[in-house]
């Protein structure tokens, strides 16, 4: 075991554990969208997590670094702070603000990581821009929603872990990246009808259960 | 490199040894690949070794280091060129791509095309780069159109620093470089674009009008009107010739066209300064 500081917390852990998952376990939040303990090497995709490490210049993801021995850690900087709003503007520059009718609504990620940083759901600054499909419906059991996804990738990530090969994977590339289904047409398909991990893990509202909605809609 | 290393650092700077081979492109008369020792600076390697501008035109920027580097001015000719003399600059040594561009080259439109090429580029995988240098390059759309607003430079400025400093990979690190740099340095031509809706250099389609020079005109000569490829251009009673604002598409053909002992065509920005020349009507077919 050693000793690290976060924001003037002390906190015994073992060398090399994952520091946000250390931060997270000693309630010390740090924003996060794309972190899954279960994976080896996290994908710091989000851009979310960042945090200040005295001896290293400016912000880094929480998610990449392994605590050693003597760190000091300060998660809210005002060059953290900064970055993670920007990130935030810049993840609901593309995000259809429509809480009222998402599933996600009071729990969902992205509404929680505004509030903590201050952050409108709807910033100004930026223009937004949608893609055009609102729905994709081509899975017997799952609805996708591209314009509520924030590219976390977890659900892939779920559904590798549990079945192998995943029933949706990143498609297309750039800022047209998007989460597209797969694999229904192969000799063993996953059952997503049973399993819906990929559900429950989504951070926002942009997987749903077709049978849920249809119950919620009656 | 075969004579061994020592041989190799005899030639350059202290910290930056050897050679450096740039691909030289651009307003320059001889384009190519060049070797040159380190150090030496960039007005050297510009106007001697590659032969300057060409057409009698004056030097305005070089981009150095492919699409992710930097736009230096005229100011940066003695800058010598080595790791840590461009970094400083705002620019790198990157891929080696030198762009030389004239006097008649518009910055907020080379920063847009650097943007466009690094925005396709993108993978998408972080934030950053993904939604990051889309809103860049849309911003920059928007200004070469001369739909550029207040508050746009700010926006452009700190969303490429939290890009350069957010950003998972080198990609998304160094994509804004264009746009930083040439706001530094150039920051007077993205003002002229936004609040009097003029370009400059009279590059960007929007924001430019061609005329004909009336006193310039030979009477009866057609190459423009020939060249022409959606037939903007009339001939006035007087037998010279006029261009029609609102077919005209600002190909630049009329331009080449002109016999030079005429150079009647000319380019002006912001568009309204064109003066109008009407079309005669069209005399009825009997």
């Amino acid at each position: 075991m050693i000793t690290i500081v976060v924001d003037d917390k002390e906190i015994q852990v073992e060398e090399g554990a994952n520091l946000l998952k250390t931060c997270l376990e000693n309630d010390i939040y740090i924003p996060n969208l794309c972190y899954l303990d279960t994976l080896e090497h996290p994908p710091a995709s989000c851009r979310l997590c960042f945090v200040e490490i005295e001896g290293r210049s400016g912000p880094v993801p929480a998610c990449q670094m392994e605590v050693t021995k003597n760190m000091v850690v300060m998660t809210d900087t005002s060059a953290v702070r900064r970055l993670q709003r920007t990130a935030l503007e810049l993840l609901l520059s593309v995000h259809h603000v429509d809480c009222g009718h998402c599933s996600a609504n009071k729990k969902c990620e992205l509404q929680r990581i505004a509030r903590f940083l201050k952050v409108g759901l709807k910033p100004k600054r930026l223009e937004r821009y949608l893609k055009d499909q609102e729905i994709l419906d081509d899975h017997p059991f799952l609805i996708h929603y591209p314009n509520r996804c924030v590219l976390c990738g977890k659900c892939v990530q779920v559904c590798r872990e549990a079945h192998g090969t995943p029933a949706m994977d990143f498609a297309d590339r750039g800022f047209k990246t998007l989460i597209r289904f797969y694999g229904q047409q192969t000799s063993n398909p996953v059952p997503c009808e049973e399993c819906g991990s990929c559900v429950r893990f989504c951070p926002v509202g942009a997987l749903t259960l077709k049978a849920e909605m249809d119950a919620s809609q009656n | 490199m075969a004579e061994g290393a020592d041989r190799f650092r005899e030639v350059g700077t202290e910290k930056s040894p050897g050679t450096a081979i740039f691909s030289v492109v651009g307003n320059v008369r001889h384009a190519g690949l060049v070797e040159i020792p380190m150090g030496v600076d960039l007005r050297t390697l510009v106007f001697d070794t590659c032969g300057g501008i060409p057409n009698k035109k004056a030097f305005k920027a070089v981009q150095i280091g492919g699409p992710s580097g930097g736009c230096l001015p005229s100011d940066f000719l003695d800058t010598p060129i080595d790791f840590d003399s461009l970094t400083e600059a705002g620019a790198m040594m990157g891929s080696g791509g030198m762009v030389v561009m004239d006097e008649d080259t518009c910055m907020v439109d080379v920063a847009r095309y650097f943007l466009d090429f690094t925005q396709k580029e993108s993978c998408g995988k972080c934030t950053f780069c993904r939604v990051g240098t889309h809103h860049l390059l849309e911003i920059l759309v928007r200004i070469t159109k001369g739909e550029g607003r207040e508050g746009d430079l700010e926006i452009l400025e700190s969303l490429s620093e939290d890009i350069k400093a957010g950003s998972l990979c080198g990609l998304g690190k160094t994509a804004p470089n264009p746009v930083l740099t040439s706001l530094k340095y150039f920051r007077d031509e993205y003002e002229a674009h936004i609040k009097e809706k003029r370009c400059p250099a009279c590059m960007c389609r929007d924001l430019t009008a061609f005329y004909i020079d009336l006193d310039k005109c030979a009477r009866g000569c057609d190459a423009c009107v020939g060249c022409c490829p959606v037939e903007a251009i009339f001939t006035t009673p007087n037998r010279k010739k006029g261009v029609d604002q609102k077919l005209c598409v600002k190909c630049g053909e009329c331009v080449t066209a002109c016999p030079p002992e005429y150079d009647a065509v000319v380019k002006v920005s912001p568009p309204h300064l064109a003066p109008i020349v009407e079309r005669p009507a069209e005399k009825a077919k009997s």
